[in-house]
């Protein structure tokens, strides 16, 4: 049998995590070998159908657990294929936070001061801008308008989008057609390509386990193109360093599953899970209203009624990310759109005796489609997430061809998360009610429990060992050279949207793995520009790196 | 129906999962012997956007557990029926021989946290829902083309005509609020 072919770097996962490392290694000259699960979708395959099987189920996964769902992507670029590119800046409370363990549950080395300059090279390299109200859609106005009619504040929020090329489609979830959204296609992964690294897609790794000479074999499966529950084929790789970014529900899959091979796992590893404590409620608007109390109106048609027409979310209110509120009492309001079905089945509509999610008052309700509004918050949850045993495969039992599986996660919410949906909720309500605006309820969690589309901390940094599984240069606990630069890391809730502050913790812990692959025996600098040339966030940081640069 | 025989096989199977559909998104009666659907609400539901058609294709994954389904939730309304003493019409599957509100407390049961099948039937209602609001059995373009009820019912707008979706007027193009006093220079919550 041959031996199996090697790499200096095996990165596990292709979204904000693994693209940052693929291209910063291999420009800094390291052999990069990706591993991507899900397929390599180009510009013109991105289809506005839902039809199952186009491109909305080939690059989406949805994974049902026992008490809180995952919604991410599962192609080449992971979630920034399927993203709506909202991207702020976590507030600077949050990394003070406490959390369910009583003491700051981020490391010492990191608060939103030292993380400014790596936020600004993710922001450099997507690019992310500031917007203004000129690209802001019907449906972020209306929301803005509601929250000034009731005394809140309201921003245009920072996108990674170029305006100039988006027709507001609102097929975010499908892959962006035009290339108007600033998915990792465009910036780190060809640009990690253009520097040899390889992206093999339909890779999806099940374990690692160590060769012995101290490096790593990374254990993976071919998938079939159609039909995700079909194995084609399986093989092995070996690597002297490991970057695991398969996102916070599957990292902690393929550790748990890696741990008769590898030796024991640190405790939190598959736990400490955090949805980034999100909710949903769905606002039907009276368009009467909508024009008399907000004084809105559309050159032809009524005065909103445009749910379909946008990008996504587009404004944000910041009214409670007040950091002298207690813990848990913080949460952000951010106007959304979900796409029919996954945005649909879970709302709930007002009946004689209560609330319904179907049957014929539900059906009423989606008469009057185009004039919802939904509304996320993104509260801070209590981390309560724990994952039960591995499924044989992925970190699924897949039930469709595409998209849909059964997962292992359990959540159920505390005291404290419930407190902040409970209050998210009602300012919501008192929002867009007020002067009888809308019709206000939040999404059942009945059908398929909470949801999230931000997972995070599953296998999370900090400096205590019992309660963080990977210490604050990302190198998971008591396996030297398995490094962690997903979601997954990310402590806890972020109470705004997190890829921002996933990529920044990712560029942030590239140094670190340089100095790791340099220590054996590979040559390999740091210091790449960004993916297009620019070069004032990278030149910002060289002065924390100096040891690493080569000349 | 001619006889007053219960249906079987293939018959009580559509007329079931039909039934099913309909309880989630109810739709009118397709003619006066129309049994699978109940009628409780106007215009066409999750039967007519086509909800058998999206449940038999192999993408969802549930194809041949159709007729476990329709076994399954028959089962469900005999004992539904017997433990509320309601005489069922023994010409159709029991679950079609239920009243709209019937059924609809029945799914609510199967669908309700601590039921041991849940998964399950959210998993039918998720498909049967998709059918209408979504229409994930058509290409969309062919959907709308075809007035598909669901999206039409919706007011889904149609694509240019090269089938991509774009929206020229997008924006009230003011500012509605004023913005948080501590947002910083990038746009960011301080
Ligand atoms: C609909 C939607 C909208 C969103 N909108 C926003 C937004 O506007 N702003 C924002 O900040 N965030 C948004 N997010 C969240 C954001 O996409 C994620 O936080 C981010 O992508 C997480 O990055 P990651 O590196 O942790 O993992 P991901 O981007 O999820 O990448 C993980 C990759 O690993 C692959 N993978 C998984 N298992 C394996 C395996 N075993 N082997 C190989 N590969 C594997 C996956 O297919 C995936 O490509 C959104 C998410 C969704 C679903
Ligand atoms: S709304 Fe804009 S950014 Fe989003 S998919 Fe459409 S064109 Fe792309």
């Amino acid at each position: 049998m041959s031996s199996p072919e090697r790499a200096d770097v095996i990165v596990i996962g292709s979204g904000f995590g693994g693209a940052i490392a693929a291209y910063h290694l291999a420009a800094g000259g390291a052999k990069v070998v990706v591993l991507e699960r899900g397929p390599w979708v180009k510009t013109d395959e991105f289809e506005h159908d839902f039809l199952l099987g186009s491109s909305y189920t080939r690059v989406f996964d949805f994974v049902v657990g026992d008490g809180m769902s995952l919604l991410g992507g599962n192609c080449v670029g992971g979630g920034s294929v399927v993203y709506f590119a909202t991207m702020p800046r976590a507030p600077r409370f949050v990394f003070e936070r406490k959390g369910s363990i009583g003491r700051r549950m981020w490391p010492a080395a990191i608060d939103r001061d030292s993380l400014e300059p790596w936020y600004d090279r993710v922001a450099e390299a997507l690019p992310v801008r500031r917007q203004g109200w000129d690209v802001v859609t019907y449906s972020g106005g209306v929301f803005a308008a509601a929250c000034d009619h009731a005394g809140r504040t309201a921003n245009p929020a920072p996108t990674a989008i170029d305006n100039d090329l988006c027709t507001n489609c609102n097929w975010m979830m499908s892959g962006c057609r035009f290339d108007a959204k600033r998915s990792l296609l465009l910036n780190y992964l060809p640009a990690a390509v253009a520097h040899g690294a390889q992206i093999r897609p339909l890779h999806e790794v099940q374990y690692l386990s160590r060769t012995d000479d101290g490096g790593y074999q990374v254990h993976y499966n071919v998938i079939d193109e159609e039909d995700y529950r079909v194995t084609a084929g399986s093989g092995t790789l070996e690597a002297k360093i490991v970057v695991m970014a398969a996102g916070a529900g599957a990292t902690p899959v393929i550790l748990q599953r890696s741990e008769p091979h590898l030796g024991e796992m640190p405790h939190a590893v598959g736990r400490y899970f955090s949805g980034n404590g999100e909710r949903l409620n769905t606002a039907v608007l009276n368009e009467d209203k909508v024009a008399e109390v907000l004084g809105l109106s559309r050159p032809d048609g009524p005065a909103y009624g445009a749910s379909q027409i946008g990008k996504g979310p587009c404004v944000a209110s910041w009214d409670n990310l007040d950091g002298s509120l207690p813990e848990y009492d913080r949460f952000s309001l951010e106007q959304l759109y979900f796409p029919p079905g996954l945005g649909t089945i879970l709302a709930q509509t007002p009946t004689a005796d209560g609330r319904t999610w179907f049957g014929p008052e539900k059906k009423e309700m989606l008469r009057r489609w185009q004039s919802w509004l939904t509304i996320f918050t993104m509260s801070e949850d209590d981390n309560e997430g724990v994952f039960g045993p591995p499924p044989a495969t992925g970190n699924s039992v897949r039930i469709s061809q595409q998209m849909l599986g059964r997962g292992n996660l359990g959540y159920v919410p505390t005291a404290n998360t419930l407190h902040g949906w409970e209050i998210s909720d009602a300012e919501a309500k008192r929002v867009m009610e007020k002067d009888g605006l809308a019709t206000v309820l939040p999404w059942t969690n009945d059908l398929v429990g909470a949801y999230t589309v931000h997972p995070l901390a599953s296998c999370r940094i900090g400096d205590d060992p019992g309660t963080s599984a990977l210490d604050d240069r990302h190198e998971l606990r008591g396996h030297p050279g398995v490094f962690v630069t997903d979601g997954s890391a990310v402590p806890g809730a972020l109470t705004v949207n997190p890829a921002l502050t996933i990529a920044a913790l990712a560029e942030r812990s590239i140094p670190g793995i340089v100095r790791a692959l340099r220590d054996r025996g590979v040559d390999v600098g740091y210091g790449a520009p960004a993916p297009d040339g620019d070069t004032a966030a990278r030149d910002a940081v060289l002065p924390l790196v100096r040891d690493l640069v080569r000349e | 129906m001619t006889d007053d025989a219960a249906p079987d096989g293939d018959d009580t199977t559509t007329l079931t999962l039909e039934a099913f559909a309909d309880t989630i998104v109810p739709g009118e009666k397709r003619g006066p012997d129309d049994v699978a659907i109940a009628g409780a609400a106007p215009g066409p539901g999750a039967v007519q956007a086509g909800a058998l058609e999206l449940l038999g294709m192999f993408a969802p994954g549930i194809s041949e557990a159709l007729d476990g389904y329709a076994q399954g939730v028959n089962e469900h309304a005999l004992g539904y029926a017997r433990e509320r003493g309601l005489d069922l019409d023994a010409a159709l599957p029991p679950f079609v021989a239920l009243s709209y509100a019937d059924r609809a407390a029945l799914v609510r049961t199967l669908t309700t946290p601590g039921h041991p099948e849940k998964d399950f039937w959210v998993l039918l209602a998720l498909f049967c829902n998709m059918a209408y609001d979504t229409a994930a059995h058509m290409h969309t373009t062919d959907a709308l083309a075809a007035g598909h009820p669901g999206l039409t019912a919706m007011g889904f707008m149609p694509p240019d005509a090269d089938g991509l979706w774009r929206f020229g007027a997008f924006s009230y193009g003011r500012e509605l609020a004023s913005i948080h006093p501590d947002t910083t220079s990038t746009g960011s919550p301080s």
